[in-house]
């Protein structure tokens, strides 16, 4: 079942010469993939995650994402559907430095109103799954990037998204740190079969994944499944 | 959780965040102090005019305060007096006879009002019998005694100021000295245009904290005044203090003194003395624009800090927009961390402030080295701040309304701020 279906979308950015940072894409993501999307830089990638993700709207084009055209919903729509459909890795961990590790993947089960039984079991249980456990009372602060990314994955799982979005989520992670992350989202993937969408240009990341969309200019130079 | 997450926030940077608070917190003490401290010379200085000049309520011929002219008596003044003792409301009441004359000595003539005063009486009303600086209340001379104020007194050559240092014996600065029992004319129009003199002997000096009051008021005896008059137990005012200084403002009590009697003039200390309904009443407002000033001050210390936590965070605050926290929930958060700033700083500043007008309350502050100045203006040396509690509560919610309006902008701002470049953003 497709979770994401771009068609024909273009992003314009209006100057003495325009830019296409998005060019036409069409892709179709179903239910379950640990895709990446790559390229270098300037490729367009992050636009069309930040696109897929509703952060960012195309300049033409549908984005059809749980049978929802979310190009045609108002930016509070489009924050209350990131917050029940779409769980956010960014590159830079961005956690709430004041909340603890376990606060911060329980915030967004605190914004979609959780009880709070639901809320301690999930955040343990993730919490856990990112061997992160016994770190549940520290801050960002306590903890080195690569569990400060974990905790990251773990609260962008936490509502039990439909998909993950993750800007180049190991571009600040050393290769243990990255091999540890990419085994976890791998096995989260496969556990709760949550869909996995990376913008990167880690080999490591792109080596993982078993569907590599590859953008140049803005365009889809190739789109390789791998068995 | 968003009430946490802004309490904690607030703390993110500590040095600042307690730069900002003692800034509120001294900006508060220090309106707190001011107010108070004006607070207190106002209370003092009306406290004292009515003391000394108005008492709560006067009652007069009803034309006299027109022309002065001392043939409009107190119709049957002193019945008047005695039926206003019995009314439960009233402390102490007295009457006087008044003339606008002159008081002679060999120096010269000087333009004085003479009150003749039930001295017994006028002590209850005016507490003059405490305000004796030299000599005695009307004790040891039967006939035409006269006390005199101390400007009056160095006017009249009968005041010697000690040179600046001079000390008596036991090391405290020597104060001046008076001469008493020294004879003095007084001279002024009767009723029927016919002048009038006769001659007193200063039997003390007196001093309140006005000392224009000191130098054109002198006081002899009612009986002696109105002898020297040629009338008998007639009146031109009665002075009247109460129990309660509020019932002077009640006019179905004022209405009740003149007894349905339309040739008399009921007024209380505001009608008296409309400086000092002014001052009063302009009181309130100053206070309020002293307080206003400082707290605009802080306002723009409170947007500016607010702001530059919300640009320093703007990434984080785009990540919160991605992650699904809307735009209601990003405003309150910014507007509890405002407000949360600035309210931390004003009960620290009020109790602060409370502790200092109570502690200057009770030891005063000395304003004698403006002792001259302030004798001018009727403020005496000790000034005790005092504010009325109620100005607290008004100067906690001044705060709070403070800081509500600091917390829109940074608060808006950060509303302005879209997620997918403020997460681009470094």
């Amino acid at each position: 079942m497709s979770v994401i279906i771009t068609k024909n979308i273009y992003k314009t950015y209006p100057g003495v010469v325009p830019v296409h940072a998005v060019n036409g894409v069409s892709i179709d993501i179903t239910e379950g993939e640990f895709t990446a999307i790559v390229g270098p830089s300037g490729s367009g990638k992050t636009t069309l995650l930040n696109i897929i993700g509703g952060l960012d709207k195309p300049t033409s084009g549908e984005v059809i994402v749980n049978n929802q055209d979310i190009s045609q919903l108002s930016n509070n729509e489009l924050i209350d559907f990131r917050l029940h459909n779409i769980g956010f890795v960014f590159q830079a961990y961005n956690l709430i430095p004041v909340l603890t590790a376990k606060e911060n993947v329980e915030f967004v089960m605190l914004l979609q109103k959780r009880a709070k039984e639901e809320r301690d079991n999930r955040v343990a249980e993730l919490l856990d799954a990112v061997g992160l456990g016994d770190r549940m009372n520290n801050r960002p602060s306590q903890m080195s990037g690569g569990q400060q990314q974990r905790v990251a994955v773990a609260r962008a799982l936490a509502p039990k998204p439909k998909f993950v979005l993750a800007d180049e989520p190991t571009a600040n992670l050393d290769s243990t740190s990255t091999s540890n992350l990419l085994d976890i989202m791998a096995e989260l993937n496969r556990k709760e079969n949550i869909t996995f969408v990376f913008s990167t240009h880690d080999q490591r990341v792109i080596d993982r994944a078993r569907r590599v969309i590859t953008l140049e200019d803005g365009k889809i130079v190739s789109d390789v499944t791998r068995e | 959780m968003l009430t946490q997450v802004a309490w904690r926030n607030v703390w993110r940077s500590k040095v600042r965040s307690l730069v900002v608070i003692t800034a509120i917190s001294l900006g508060l003490i220090a309106g707190i102090f001011l107010m108070s401290f004006s607070w207190g010379m106002n209370t003092q200085r009306t406290r004292d005019i009515i003391e000394t000049r108005t008492s709560h309520i006067q009652i007069h011929q009803k034309h006299y305060k027109d022309d002065r002219k001392m043939s409009l008596f107190i119709p049957q003044g002193m019945k008047l007096l005695d039926e206003v003792k019995t009314e439960p409301e009233v402390k102490a009441a007295t009457a006087r006879i008044l003339a606008n004359g002159m008081i002679s000595n060999a120096r010269g003539g000087f333009g004085v009002q003479i009150n003749g005063i039930i001295p017994e009486e006028e002590a209850k009303v005016t507490k003059l019998d405490t305000r004796v600086v030299a000599g005695e209340y009307f004790e040891g001379l039967k006939t035409n005694p006269i006390l005199i104020g101390d400007k009056l007194a160095e006017k009249m050559g009968w005041k010697e100021i000690p040179e600046p240092g001079v000390k008596n014996e036991d090391g405290s600065p020597a104060q001046p000295t008076y001469q008493i029992r020294k004879k003095v004319v007084l001279a002024f129009q009767a009723p029927g245009g016919k002048t009038k003199y006769g001659s007193f002997k200063v039997v003390g000096v007196y001093k309140s904290i006005n000392s224009k009051f000191d130098e054109s008021n002198v006081f002899v005896q009612f009986e002696d005044l109105n002898r020297l008059t040629g009338t008998e137990n007639q009146a031109h005012e009665i002075a009247i203090m109460l129990n309660d200084q509020n019932m002077a403002e009640d006019s179905t009590f004022l209405a009740s003194l003149a007894a349905g009697n339309p040739q008399l003039l009921v007024e209380n200390w505001k009608d008296i003395s409309p400086d000092l309904k002014l001052i009063d009443e302009t009181f309130a407002i100053t206070v309020y624009i002293f307080m206003g000033i400082i707290l605009l001050a802080l306002l723009f210390g409170i947007v500016n800090t607010m702001l530059m936590a919300v640009m320093e965070r703007t990434k984080e605050l785009g990540m919160l927009m991605a992650i699904g926290m809307n735009k209601d929930k990003i405003f309150s958060m910014i507007m509890l961390e405002t407000i949360f700033l600035s309210t931390i700083g004003g009960p620290i500043g009020l109790l602060l402030g409370y502790g200092l007008v109570r502690l200057f309350g009770n030891i005063g502050i000395d304003l004698s080295s403006m002792a001259e100045a302030g004798a001018q203006m009727g403020i005496g040396t000790m000034v005790y701040t005092d504010l009325e509690t109620h100005y607290y509560f008004q100067i906690a919610l001044m705060v709070v309304v403070t800081a509500l309006i600091a917390a829109i902008y940074p608060a808006y701002k950060a509303l302005q701020l879209k997620p997918v470049e403020a997460i681009r953003s470094i």
